[in-house]
């Protein structure tokens, strides 16, 4: 690998005990995320992507395999306040202000930012002086982002960090996540919000099961499954003539009109006129992150 | 870590704006001295003791509240527990050992509130002792606290923020009880009992207030021994909460 790499995860496993027996949380996964990179760690819910975001924090140790942050072990990372990280399903202080909650952590960390700029970063300017017990839970969401932003880390781990935002709050979030990724630093985000993956992730891991199923670009990602998507307003055709078309991986019909799911989307498209000459309304388009999603992981399952 | 006071402060702001705090270590106290107290302000022999009433309530209730100024600290940190603070905290650089010195200053600095505002109860119900004697006997109560210091951490690691309340008014109930807060304990089995208990000690620092020699070695090692038996426990407590998914 040229760039220097943030994050290295090598065959980690972890099982954890339950009364239901061992859940095999993590079973044997590769990452690298590579400095300045951010990375969408994406899965549905029981992926095992928080256990990771847990283990690459130091928070766990890995069964097995081994894990390095910025060439050292996690907690080294965390030591020199290099990893800033918001928490899954976490709540925040009680008995202080906002502006108070953000200069206690700051006051842990041996280089921490201006307390006043990362309320703006986080947009909590205007309720600076609010209670911590008496946020929304969007506001305390962006609290607890302030929190991972003040130490002025080269690396955030993200653990569903829009969660109970609302538009206006996620689409500012995401905003100075891109103008603190452009001063440099590595993030690592799980979610299982699809469009914020597409749109703001470098690269996608997407995890099922304990696996990662699929590692690339959005778009590669996306091209892994049937690349492109024809609708057409076709009333009463056959969905197994359609899919014999060549070209087209699969066919559904909603009401009138028809998706087909294609690998070769030009030559089906070619022979879809040819042969139906009353199809209307035809449009092609890239097949959404969705549709990869929901594919890959339901193979996953079968195999597993 | 950078500012190790800074955070400190912040903490304590925090416990400052407890609403518990005010109830439990220095309003229910105060009351009470001044309920048990009062009608007894010219009993100079409480119980056989050699000590008069005002003295020994006014020891025996700054005992009592903090014991549970000190013991508050456990209800904070399982609060804290609840809401995944401590998992933030372990994101940071902020040791354990750090982590843990700032809690028992926090709760010393709550403990010593309260026993400064059961001195000055005292002395309006007429307790005077020799700068000195005030010296060495806060020294004692301040020495006798560290077991429910310890202890207040153990709470914390081992319940839950719901069950942590109760736990240490139960806690702190049955030691000023056995310990002698309410009524000097003379003889029998519970002086037995009570002398193995580090709140018996706490209160028997009164003594020391009137010149009288101090704890002994019983005393010593009762202390010693709960604090040092409290912290082991805390620390396992605090490893295996750690260990937690």
């Amino acid at each position: 690998m040229s760039q220097p790499t943030g994050i290295e995860l090598r065959s980690v496993e972890k099982t954890f005990g339950s009364p239901a027996g061992p859940v095999r949380a993590v079973r044997g996964i590769d990452v690298d995320v590579r400095e300045g990179e951010t990375v969408a760690l994406l899965g549905p819910n029981g992926a095992g992507k928080s256990t990771t975001v847990d283990i690459l924090l130091g928070l766990q140790q890995p069964d097995n395999g081994t894990v390095t942050v910025f060439g050292g072990p996690p907690r080294q990372a965390v030591a020199a306040g290099r990893v800033g990280a918001m928490l899954q399903e976490g709540g925040v202080l009680r008995d202080l202000t906002v502006a108070e909650l953000v200069a206690m952590m700051a006051a842990l960390f041996p280089r921490p930012v201006d307390v006043e700029e990362t309320l703006r970063l986080a947009q909590l300017t205007d309720i600076a002086e609010r209670r911590t017990e008496r946020l929304s839970g969007g506001e305390r969401q962006r609290l607890r982002f302030a929190v991972a932003l003040v130490s002025n880390p080269d690396l955030l781990v993200l653990d569903e960090p829009t969660v109970g935002m609302d538009v206006e709050s996620r689409r500012a979030f995401w905003l100075t996540v891109r103008e603190l990724s452009a001063r440099g630093k590595t993030f690592l985000f799980a979610t299982h919000y699809l469009e914020e993956a597409d749109t703001y992730a470098d690269r996608v891991v997407l995890m099922a099961h304990g696996r990662v199923v699929a590692d690339g670009p959005p778009t590669e990602i996306k091209a892994i499954v049937g690349s492109r998507t024809i609708r057409a307003t076709l009333p009463g055709t056959p969905l197994e003539e359609l899919e014999r078309l060549p070209g087209v991986t699969h066919a559904e019909r909603h009401g009138e009109s028809v998706a087909l799911s294609c690998s070769d989307s030009d030559a089906a498209l070619r022979e879809l006129i040819a042969r139906y000459p009353e199809a209307r309304d035809i449009e092609v388009r890239g097949a959404g992150l969705e549709e990869a999603f929901v594919q890959l992981t339901a193979d996953e399952e079968v195999a597993a | 870590m950078s500012h190790p006071l800074a955070y400190a402060r912040y903490e304590l702001l925090r416990t400052f704006r407890n609403r518990r705090l005010y109830i439990f270590s220095l309003g229910f106290p105060l009351v009470l001295y001044y309920a048990i107290a009062e009608p007894n302000r010219n009993e100079h022999d409480l119980g056989g003791t050699g000590i008069s009433a005002p003295l020994y309530f006014m020891v025996g209730l700054a005992a009592f509240g903090a014991m549970n100024a000190v013991l508050g600290s456990g209800a904070r940190i399982a609060a804290e527990r609840s809401v995944g603070w401590n998992r933030q905290l372990r994101l940071t650089p902020l040791s354990t050992r750090t982590y843990f010195r700032v809690k028992v200053a926090t709760a010393y600095v709550m403990g010593a509130l309260t026993i400064a505002l059961l001195y000055v109860a005292g002395a309006t119900l007429g307790v005077h002792l020799q700068a000195g004697n005030w010296l060495a006997m806060t020294g004692l109560v301040l020495i006798g606290l560290a077991p429910f210091a310890a202890l207040g951490i153990l709470l914390g690691h081992l319940l839950t923020s719901d069950s942590v309340g109760p736990a240490i008014g139960g806690t702190t109930a049955v030691f000023a009880l056995l310990g002698g807060t309410w009524f000097p304990i003379t003889g029998g089995v519970m002086q037995k009992i009570a002398e193995a208990l580090p709140s018996y000690w706490l209160v028997q620092a009164s003594h020391v207030g009137l010149g009288e020699k101090g704890w002994g070695a019983t005393g010593w090692l009762v202390v010693a021994a709960w604090t040092v038996g409290a912290a082991v426990l805390a620390r396992r407590a605090y490893a295996r909460d750690t260990q937690r998914v």
